[in-house]
């Protein structure tokens, strides 16, 4: 298995999964326009994924196309950041995943629209275009949510407590990442790290949130070693391709 | 009748393109919002190049059906539907005519996004000034969201003809 291919496959993964932890808010949002909101973010997510799937079937050579990665991969298979799996908890815990994501995926995006590889640059740029808008989305409700209520402060500093050991992994490179990024068509995964946080703690000040301290923990999602949350995930989402194979309607 | 149908000279596909409506507004053609990149034609068979406007947005289908449909009626034998995902597609591209068309249709038209670069911080309110209500006129209006109806659409309301109204995002 190519690393361009594993490397390819974890953008997929990550949009396809977010996409499909914020689908979970369709008719349970707490406003209606929060619930169009996670609608589309969720769209712009599952249509960059289909993108990144394909590219990642073309890469790999073997006649796999975007849903034949989509449902028919198991855990193990799956790259996505350990973070993007865990259950949506509530909205303030949405939210704050959301905003650690969308700061990350908006550097990232950036990175890779310098790729030398014409296909990753193409879709980094056009992801990027819509990642802005999810990104000042979350930015937004974070502020709110962190300036809201006494209420709404506690419940955004616990979502953001339990979720920041599984950010760790955003910045740690492994052979993948380093493969990739010396040919000149991926990025330097620790680079991101001083902006993220720079960005993040800007945010966190204005919100009248505390800023966790690091952990050691590093989590392996994107290696695939995973939570038993995405398990559950996936069984939903692939239950139909699984009974009826390559059933269309 | 078959034998002259078949020697002279098939539609302009750019005109015939022109004739396609974009299936969630309607009073914009395909060609006007700017996601036609390309059209080769070689006799009897037809190439258009068509780029999505946002990643997830639905109508790409339905406009490739159309696209297709369209052509074969005026007589090309193949057509061929190709997505091009570089130069990204933007608002800017979106015709002048087509602009006012969407304010008439009530739909505030994007800004240009070359205009409103640099006013976007790290809040989601980027659209506070120059939304002007498509009914009365009025600036006084406020986003209630930056996500509506479509990928590409954000919710406003005026306040005061107190009509909501849709604004086109700069993307």
């Amino acid at each position: 298995m190519s690393a361009k291919f594993d490397y390819v496959l974890r953008f997929g993964d990550n949009a396809l999964v977010l996409g499909q932890r914020l689908a979970e808010w369709l008719g349970h949002a707490p406003v209606l326009e929060e619930d169009i909101a996670s609608a589309n973010i969720s769209l712009d997510l599952v249509g960059q994924a289909r993108l990144w799937l394909t590219l990642a079937g073309k890469l790999e050579g073997k006649g796999r196309d975007e849903d034949q990665l989509a449902y028919h991969r198991d855990q193990h298979q799956y790259r996505n950041f350990t973070l993007l799996e865990l259950p949506n908890g509530d909205y303030a815990f949405t939210i704050v995943r959301r905003f650690l994501f969308d700061v990350w995926h908006c550097l990232c995006l950036e990175a890779l629209s310098r790729s030398k590889d014409a296909d990753i640059a193409a879709i980094a740029v056009k992801s990027k275009k819509e990642a802005d808008y999810h990104r000042r989305h979350s930015g937004d409700w974070l502020v709110r949510l962190g300036e809201g209520t006494g209420e709404s402060n506690l419940r955004a500093q616990a979502a953001l407590d339990a979720q920041w050991r599984y950010t760790a992994e955003f910045f740690e490179p492994d052979a993948v990442d380093r493969a990739v990024e010396a040919s000149g068509e991926g990025f330097d995964a620790a680079s991101l790290r001083d902006r993220w946080l720079q960005e993040v703690s800007a945010a966190l000040a204005e919100a009248a949130l505390k800023l966790p301290a690091m952990e050691k923990y590093v989590s392996r999602g994107k290696e695939g070693r995973h939570s038993e949350h995405l398990s559950y995930l996936l069984a939903e989402m692939q239950v139909l391709q699984r009974a009826h194979p390559n059933a269309t309607w | 009748m078959v034998a002259r149908a078949s020697s002279s000279p098939l539609a302009d596909p750019w005109e015939v393109l022109r004739g396609i409506a974009d299936p969630e507004i309607p009073v914009i053609s395909i060609v006007e919002l700017g996601i036609v990149r390309g059209v080769t034609v070689n006799g009897g068979s037809v190439e258009v190049a068509i780029t999505p406007t946002y990643s997830g947005c639905p109508a790409i289908h339905a406009i490739e059906e159309d696209i297709d449909a369209a052509l074969r009626a005026s007589g090309y034998s193949e057509v061929r539907v190709t997505q091009q995902l570089s130069p990204a597609w933007t608002t800017d591209w979106i015709t002048n005519d087509a602009r006012e068309r969407l304010r008439e249709y009530g739909i505030v038209p994007p800004h240009l996004v070359q205009a409103t670069a640099g006013t976007h911080g790290h809040r989601i309110h980027i659209f506070a000034r120059g939304v002007n209500c498509p009914q009365c006129g009025s600036e006084n209006t406020e986003q209630l969201s930056a996500f509506g109806s479509t990928a590409c659409k954000a919710m406003y309301r005026c306040i005061d003809c107190r009509e909501p109204f849709d604004y086109f995002k700069p993307l």
